[in-house]
Parts: structure tokens; sequence; C-alpha cells
């Protein structure tokens, strides 16, 4: 039963950027039209606003400069930059600020316009670039793209436990069942050109060209514009803002990196993981909705794993019976808004984990979990099987 | 002949395992006191923070970590090769390093986790250094 916990901080306003293709637009207006539609949400105000937290991802970038482009002199800024994870380490920062006393209205929000600007997020490669440094250095001459780093993770899972490509389709599947049910998703999918708009098969997943062994090209996440905003708010300042509350009651960071001699199969939701889970006094099979950064479909199982869904190389176990969907007993449902599989991924999707969890525990996702209760959003930002933070969030509805 | 990125100086932490590549030596470092194995180069020993660290040459013999085979990557230098392998290998000093499999007639069915395989410094078309890549056994 969930009793303990304290409730101390929750997201009272979100918002979530209904485009997937917004040529003409800055990341930056993308990002403010959030927080004033978020802010609105709550019934909030940006002159409300005290603390700001940001991954200095659109230009001028970070607390200071959003501060002064927004308008306003909050008494927390906060420039935490890890990739896509930042926005679950600015909610566990936010509950920190809350608690202490620092903070009574925060602000986490994200712009990007990485479609339109046709940003080679997964398969380009930088090199000779820049100033000379000493990972570069080590690493350029050899090629690997970003989605060849994941790939590398899910070989290395592979020979150790047996994982199949088939098992890493299931997550595809259902997160595809899920997009096709959410309008914003499938206008994004008709937008990008995506092409067999429509539920997959693990057949069509294992059809799909490989993009780098043994990942295909329907276990890569998209990429798209987008951008969203959500509002936390300490306790006293909940009672007045007009939606339900869904607290924030479990927050844990952690980070990974190779080392000579490590397992780069764990990754670093093994330490935030855990914490979370103590801090908010639940267990994983506890949590009806599971938000779990998809990359690529072998970031969603190591960290399923990680956290503690399940053991090492059973996803194909766990998977059976459609559990990952949204409409069948079995918990947790996964990725219920399409995920950066199907919905939305401008780079760093962490906040989209963290607004279809408050949808969720609302009662307004498209794939709206029966009485869902607890969920968990699980950010990754950086390279899976090499340098990566990841952060882990678990909320609760009243 | 292939026209893989060259590493870029001044950058004082690789300076040295690249002087000895092109020596045809692959190098590594250990901790004078400690004796905790160094890799990828640096100043410094995580393990006792130390600062007092040796270079010592690696066998150049190792076994297949992990790897991918690309198929996909926008920059021409790659994409020309066709599917190439990148992979992690354990070296048998104790030390992983990125690299590329080479000298495999099918990448997709000849390359696997566990396998033995030993460094080639691949020349370049153009610069100084040439790049450690390694080959099965
Ligand atoms: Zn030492």
């Amino acid at each position: 039963m969930v009793t303990q916990q304290q409730r101390q901080a929750a997201i009272v306003g979100i918002h979530e950027y209904p485009l997937r293709l917004a040529p003409g637009r800055s990341a930056l207006q993308i990002k403010t039209t959030s927080i004033i539609a978020a802010l609105r949400d709550a019934g909030l105000q940006l002159k409300d606003v005290d603390a700001i937290y940001d991954p200095a991802e659109t230009e001028g970038g970070g607390g200071l400069a959003l501060s002064a482009y927004l308008g306003i002199r909050p008494r927390v800024i906060d420039t935490t930059a890890v990739g896509g994870s930042s926005f679950e380490f600015h909610v566990a920062h936010a509950l920190r600020d809350i608690q202490a006393g620092r903070a009574n209205v925060a602000v986490v929000s994200y712009g990007s316009i990485a479609a339109s600007v046709r940003r080679p997020i997964g398969t380009g490669n930088v090199t000779g670039a820049g100033e000379a440094n000493w990972s570069g250095n080590m690493e350029d001459p050899y090629g690997l793209t970003l989605i060849a780093g994941y790939a590398m993770v899910a070989h290395r899972h592979m020979h150790q436990y047996g994982t199949t490509s088939a098992d890493l389709a299931e997550i595809s599947v259902a997160t595809r069942a899920h997009a096709m049910r959410n309008p914003d998703a499938v206008r994004g999918m008709t937008d990008l050109a995506f092409e067999n708009i429509r539920e997959l098969t693990v057949q069509d997943v294992l059809e799909s060209r490989i993009i780098a062994d043994p990942l295909h090209l329907l276990e890569c996440c998209m990429v798209s514009d987008g951008g969203g905003a959500l509002i936390i708010a300490n306790k006293d300042v909940v009672k007045d803002t007009k939606q339900p509350p869904v607290w924030v009651i479990g927050a844990g960071e952690g980070i990974k990196y190779r080392e000579n001699g490590g397992d780069i199969t764990v990754s670093a939701a093994a330490q935030s993981g855990p914490a979370a889970f103590a801090q908010a006094g639940v267990r994983p099979d506890e949590i009806d909705v599971a938000m779990i950064y998809d990359s690529f479909t072998i970031t969603v199982t190591t960290m399923l794993e990680d956290l503690g869904f399940y053991k090492k190389g059973e996803l194909g176990d766990f998977a059976k019976g459609n559990r990952f969907r949204f409409d069948t007993a079995l918990k947790p449902a996964l990725n219920t808004d399409g995920g950066g599989l199907s919905s939305n991924h401008p780079g760093m999707r962490g906040i989209f984990l963290l607004l279809e969890s408050t949808r969720q525990l609302r009662g307004q996702s498209t794939s709206q979990v029966a009485n869902a209760r607890l969920a968990v959003a699980h950010g990754n930002g950086g390279q899976l099987g090499a340098a990566h933070a990841g952060s882990t969030i678990i909320l609760a509805r009243d | 002949m292939p026209r893989r990125p060259q590493p870029r100086f001044p950058e004082p932490n690789t300076q040295p395992y690249w002087e000895a590549v092109k020596d045809g030596r692959l190098t590594y470092q250990r901790c004078n006191d400690c004796n905790a194995v160094v890799f990828t180069p640096k100043f410094h020993c995580a393990a006792c923070s130390s600062e007092n660290l040796s270079w010592h040459d690696s066998s150049g013999a190792g076994t297949i970590y992990t790897y991918s085979v690309v198929r996909q990557n926008r920059n021409p230098v790659f994409s020309d090769l066709g599917a190439y392998v990148v992979a992690y290998v354990d070296l048998d000093e104790g030390f992983r390093m990125m690299t590329n499999i080479v000298g495999i007639a099918n990448p997709l069915t000849d390359v696997h986790c566990g396998q033995r395989v030993q460094v080639q410094f691949e020349v370049q078309e153009s610069g100084d250094y040439p790049i450690p890549v390694f080959a099965p056994v």
C-alpha cells in the first residue's frame, strides 16, 4: 500500500507541444509557449515562478538566459545538462529544493527543432571538428555512430543473456500500438513521412532494415521537433492549482561510463532506480505505468531490468500476454504515449516521460491505464554503453 | 587506402599513446603506486588518486567484448568502407579499447563476442599516424 511516502511537491501543470514537425518555429519559441501553457494549465503565471531548471538546449541556453528571456527573477537556477535525462534530474532537484524550502513554483522545459534542421543524431559521425580532446582522439578514427554504441550493448546483452531481436521487437510493437491511439503521434508520423503508419508485428520489426547490427530501423527512435514544459509546486501552492496534483514521491540519480572490465549491459538505472524506489517506499511490481527512455529497444530492456521489473535477459518471458499494452491486466503499461520510437524524439526525450506519466495519473492519456495510481519515469542521457546519466522519478496521484 | 580521422594535437593525455602507435607499439598506462591499469590515457589513477603513472607496451592480443556492424554512417570517410565492424576489445593486459575489426570476409557472419584478435596498424591515405585496428587470429 502507498501510505508512507512524503508528499511535498507535485506536478501541477503540463504542456506537450503538439507538432513533431514545426518549420519556421524556433526551439526557444516552442519552449516558451509550452511554459506559458503549462502555467495556464496549473492556474499560475510567470510571476509566480521562483525556480528554473534548464538543460541549455536552446539558443542562449541555461537558467540565466532563459530567466532573462522569460522576464523572471527566480531564487533557484539550475542548468544541469545531461542529455535526454536532464529533465528527470531537474525534477529530482526541484523536489530537493522544494523540500528544503528554497522553491515554491519550479519550471522544467524543453524545445527543439531537430527534425526541421535535419540534425543527424543517430547516424552522423562528428570527426575532425572542434578542438582536440582526449576522448575524440581515442574514438574518432573508428566511426562509432550513436546507434552503433547502443547496438554494441545489444550484442553483448544477447551474448550474456540470450536476448533475441524478437524479444526486443515486443517493445517496438507495444509502443506503436500506443502511438496509433495518440492523434499527435499519428499526425507526427504522417508529417515526418513514416512508411506503414499502422500497428506493427514482431515480423515487421525484424524485416525492417538493419542500421547497426543487431538494431533494426523499427528499433530506433525517430528524430522530430517538439518540446514541452511542466510546473512543480510545493504542497501549499498545490491547494490552489486547477489540476489534480501528481506527487513526486521518489527521485534517484546515477551515472555510468565505460570501464576496463566493466559490464556495459548495466546502466545508470541500477544506481538511480533503487534510490528512487526506496524514497518512494514502493516496489516495481506496484507500478502501473512505466515511461522508459526509448531511444532504442535495447535502452528500454536494460532499464526495466536495472529498475527491478525483471531479471537480465527475461524480457521475452516478461513481455508475454501483451503485458506492455495499456489495456491488459498485467503491469506495467509501457510508454503509453507512443514513445520516442513512434511519437516524438527531438533529441532529449526525458520531459515527455514525465508529461505522459502525469497524464496517466490525471486520467488524461490517449491510452489510459485503468485506475493508474503509480508511474515511473526513467530518463537516460548520453550514450548507453559509454558515458551516460540516468534519473528515476516516481509519481503518484492522490 | 582508408582515410580515417587522425588524432589532433595538442592533446596532452593521448599524445604519448599516438607517438608510440607511430612506432608500431600499442601502449597503456599503469599506476606506479597501486598497479591499477589506466586506459584511456590520462594523468591520474582513479583507484588511488596517484598522478604517478608509467607507460607499458601491450602484446596487442585481446578478445572482442562486443561489436556492431555499422550499415549507415552519413560521414563518407566511413560510408566508403561499406559495412564495417566497430568493437570494444579487451586486451590481455586488462584494458578495453574502441577499435574496428578488419581482415574478415563477411562482417555479418565472421565476428562474434569472445573472438580472439590481434592488433595491426593500418596506414592511412594521409596523416602521420597509422590507426590501431584488430583482425581475427
Ligand atoms: Zn593507483
